[in-house]
């Protein structure tokens, strides 16, 4: 990881943004041994995530599509102010439930991920994590202008203009802001494409792997995590 | 030992019409709740739904041994007490492996899940299921003492420790129902059932939106499948296991339906009518009230 790949001095340059417990440092033993304990290799795991195929019977893998689609899980995370959006889907008014979207809060349950609206720099970096702790098959749903081309904010000093260069999208949907009826047509949509085979951006990532991180890492300056948030 | 097949056979028949009840009661409740906000809510067959999506989860992580052994536990628990637990009283079918003194195992099984969960849980890492871990146990705990009480209450009463002889001496008409006969420990039985389901208000334990949702956080795709199931399975037995002490048990499997869905229903009216409580609240609301009523009934024997 860090260590391997880069030199002393950008070690040193990286290791300033860690939190003290993560920084390489010496243990001592209860028995007396001195010990070097390097948090991100010793508490991480290193290996690269994997390219998990369909079912390999087409009849099962799109039943399983369909449930897939029917039960969308939706991670509890609002970047900008589309996440202002999201409260309402669960109001009586439009009652998001009715299409099996549900909110669970821990990205491990979750297979929908909401970019709603901005994503600031520092933003970017828990999505990635939370992105990446999300389990195949996951979707992307970015909401707004702002997703797409910077929106109102493209000339921002902080905030990055196109989502899609960090992590792959599945569906957009446009505006600014959009409402949340045009939220649900996204999730409308986001069904169809599950349904059809078409929403293997989860994979698709892992194959473009090399190229989505430089490009993280290339906006990112203070990269003080894993490779890969397994 | 001889092993009865057909026993095997209709136990495997039982646990499936038992699971997919467990389901639907719970889409049934969850429809309720929307109903009571204003909504449509959930599909009817929405558990199910969940539960093939979640066993399609195609990449899992683990976190060590026993990580993979918490859900089988929590399984093995449900099932288990599925397993003593008699189900249709009077037939020879619906019974199970229940025997004499089968309401003490039934009492540990409903520990055992939870302690396998835990170890399970506390390898995953997660600081919130720490938080959910030690809540769940502390509350449990809490429940256990007017749940024991009034099991104890009864056993007295009916000079039994099987749930089959229970049933049989509650038969003919409802005036002969343990709530009538020996309404203390049945009032502290059900107070602490409010617990054992886990509905608001002693809902913290998983508490969504606070703890992410407690134990559980770090369990994903086939892991969370085993949990849903289980949790399918133990709604219906535990509410079997209330209706056959203090309800009169049930002649037919429509009857079981009927009665443990209202007593399930009870758990959860109670759920949308108070908030959720902290744990220090909790833990003294129970023993307080249902504790006062489970020594008053076992003081009045």
């Amino acid at each position: 990881m860090i260590d391997d790949k880069l030199n002393n001095k950008q070690i040193e340059d990286v290791s300033k943004f860690f939190a003290p417990e993560n920084k390489k440092r010496n243990v001592e033993t209860p028995d007396g041994q001195i010990i070097e304990v390097n948090p991100l290799t010793d508490y991480f795991s290193e290996a690269r995530p994997k390219v998990h195929e369909p079912n390999s019977s087409k009849v099962v893998e799109k039943f399983l599509n369909w449930a897939r689609a029917e039960s969308l899980w939706v991670l509890g995370f609002g970047t900008g102010c589309g996440s202002i959006e999201i409260p309402p889907l669960l109001t009586p008014r439009f009652d998001a439930f009715r299409f099996g979207v549900q909110m669970r809060p821990t990205p491990r349950q979750s297979n929908v991920i909401i970019i709603s609206g901005y994503l600031a720099v520092k933003t970017l970096k828990r999505v990635i994590r939370s992105y990446e702790q999300m389990q195949n098959p996951k979707y992307v749903l970015a909401l707004g202008s702002c997703t797409i081309n910077g929106g109102m904010y493209y000339d921002s000093y902080n905030t990055i203009n196109r989502l899609d260069k960090y992590i792959p999208v599945d569906v957009y949907v446009a505006g600014c802001m959009p409402r949340p009826e045009a939220l649900l047509a996204g999730f409308m949509k986001l069904k169809e494409l599950i349904k059809a085979g078409k929403a293997e951006n989860a994979n698709k990532y892992v194959e473009n792997f090399d190229e989505y991180k430089a490009n993280q890492k290339k906006i990112i300056n203070d990269w003080n995590m894993p490779d890969y948030n397994w | 030992m001889e092993i009865d097949f057909n026993k095997i056979l209709f136990a495997i028949i039982g646990l499936m019409i038992v699971l997919n009840w467990g389901l639907l009661m719970s889409s049934i409740m969850r429809k309720i709740g929307a109903r009571v906000a204003g909504r449509h809510g959930i599909p009817l067959f929405q558990p199910w739904i969940d539960l093939v999506k979640n066993y399609a989860i195609r990449s899992q992580i683990t976190h060590g041994v026993m990580f993979y052994l918490g859900p089988v536990f929590r399984l093995s628990g449900g099932v288990g007490l599925f397993l003593f637990m008699p189900m249709v009283f009077g037939s020879d079918l619906w019974i199970n492996f229940s025997f004499k003194g089968d309401i003490v195992l039934i009492l540990y099984f409903q520990f055992f899940g939870m302690l396998g969960m835990a170890l399970g849980a506390g390898e995953g890492g997660q600081p919130h299921s720490f938080i959910g871990i030690s809540r769940g146990l502390s509350q449990f705990t809490a429940i256990e003492v007017p749940m024991t009480l009034a099991v104890i209450s009864l056993a007295v009463q009916y000079q039994t420790l099987s749930i089959s002889d229970i049933v049989a001496a509650q038969q003919g008409g409802f005036m002969h129902w343990t709530i009538m006969t020996n309404p203390f420990a049945s009032v502290a039985a059900m107070l602490s059932l409010l617990g054992a389901f886990g509905h608001s208000p002693f809902n913290l334990v998983k508490a969504p939106n606070e703890i992410p949702i407690g134990p559980p956080t770090e369990y994903h795709g086939t892991y969370l499948g085993v949990l849903r199931t289980n949790a399918a399975i133990l709604h219906v037995v535990e509410a079997v296991l209330f209706m056959n002490l203090f309800f009169g048990g049930a002649g037919s499997w429509l009857e079981l339906m009927v009665k443990s869905f209202l007593i399930y229903f009870w758990s959860v009216f109670v759920g949308m009518v108070f908030p959720r409580f902290r744990i220090e609240q909790s833990v003294v609301w129970f023993l307080k009230v249902p504790l006062i009523l489970g020594i008053i009934a076992i003081i009045l024997l």
